[in-house]
């Protein structure tokens, strides 16, 4: 009995382990700031799950379950918030590929003063770039 | 402190009992020391460190909660596997897209939870925020064509709907029925 418990622990735990790894690879391999925003907060999220669940399974006693139950809640509570942070910030400093964009509504909105012009990055596309199909 | 000190109160309760639970919670263990000094602590952060009161308040209703619940756990499992696979996937990163999605809540309390959802489900991640118009703007990790990002506009109205419908009060949840006021489309000019 005691070996199929070990063996879903294992599993959970390396599942969570591969999450993160691809995590990671996205955040090498995504091309700009916002794709990698992604990268940071999906798989991340789900990885710490996964690794929280098996490391509870394994582990014995009720007042460890409770710690990572509640790393697991801050965990979803923190990661949306600190990627929206990055990525506002981001799109102001237009650190954003717009020829990966099929649409951008939030520039053609009447908000379009909120892209600051002259705090641009040195490697930014020009403002004026159409996406080439 | 004014007068209505008591109203203060009670609008901060909510958070002390969550601040008491995550204190037994980190300690693990229940008991009466455990619950006092717990309390003590949550009076300590809440005076010490004031924030606004959170009006409003959430209704939670069992039934559209688990059905939101379900739904959130299952696009959270579905969302990490999308993105994992688009970060080994061999080729080019593919098109995305941000949208502007009009929301038809005007709480603040449900559109922080909208917003946390919406960053947790697959492919869409919330840029912006226009509490005054209620647009949500979404980031799109990969979209194929418009039909596709119509698609993806539909679903966060749709994740809007469960949250609504999971701790909104009656008057939210009227207000989510198309015929209203608002048009539920987002202002989606070329």
């Amino acid at each position: 009995m005691s070996v199929v418990v070990d063996v879903l622990a294992l599993g959970c735990l390396l599942t969570g382990a591969f999450l993160c790894l691809t995590a990671g690879l996205g955040l090498v391999r995504f091309p700009d700031v916002l794709s990698r925003m992604h990268a940071g907060t999906k798989p991340q999220v789900l990885g710490v799950l996964l690794v929280m669940v098996g490391a509870a399974i394994r582990l014995h006693g009720w007042s460890a379950t409770w710690m990572l139950l509640l790393v697991a809640v801050f965990q979803m509570l923190t990661a949306p918030v600190s990627a929206h942070m990055v990525s506002r910030v981001a799109y102001r400093r237009r650190h954003v590929r717009r020829d990966l964009l099929l649409v951008d509504e939030l520039r053609t909105a009447e908000a379009q003063d909120s892209v600051h012009r002259g705090d641009e990055p040195a490697d930014a596309p020009p403002d004026g770039r159409v996406q080439p199909s | 402190m004014s007068g209505p000190a008591a109203v203060q109160l009670r609008h901060q309760l909510p958070l002390l009992g969550w601040l008491v639970l995550v204190w037994i919670l980190l300690w693990g263990t229940w008991s009466w020391a455990n619950l006092l000094s717990g309390i003590a602590v949550a009076l300590a952060v809440t005076v010490l460190l004031p924030l606004p009161a959170v009006v409003g308040g959430l209704r939670v209703r069992p039934v559209p909660l688990l059905g939101f619940l379900g739904h959130f756990l299952l696009d959270l499992v579905l969302s990490g596997a999308q993105v994992a696979w688009q970060a080994l996937r061999p080729g080019r990163q593919r098109q995305s897209a941000i949208v502007r999605v009009r929301l038809r809540t005007d709480s603040d309390l449900l559109l922080t939870i909208i917003a946390q959802t919406v960053s947790l489900v697959p492919g869409s991640l919330v840029l912006d925020l226009d509490r005054e118009e209620r647009t949500i703007a979404v980031h799109l990790l990969h979209v194929r064509d418009l039909g596709h990002v119509e698609l993806e506009k539909a679903g966060v109205l749709a994740m809007e709907d469960r949250v609504v419908r999971a701790f909104g009060s009656t008057a939210e949840i009227a207000a989510l029925d198309p015929g209203s006021d608002l048009s539920p489309q987002g202002r989606s000019t070329p």
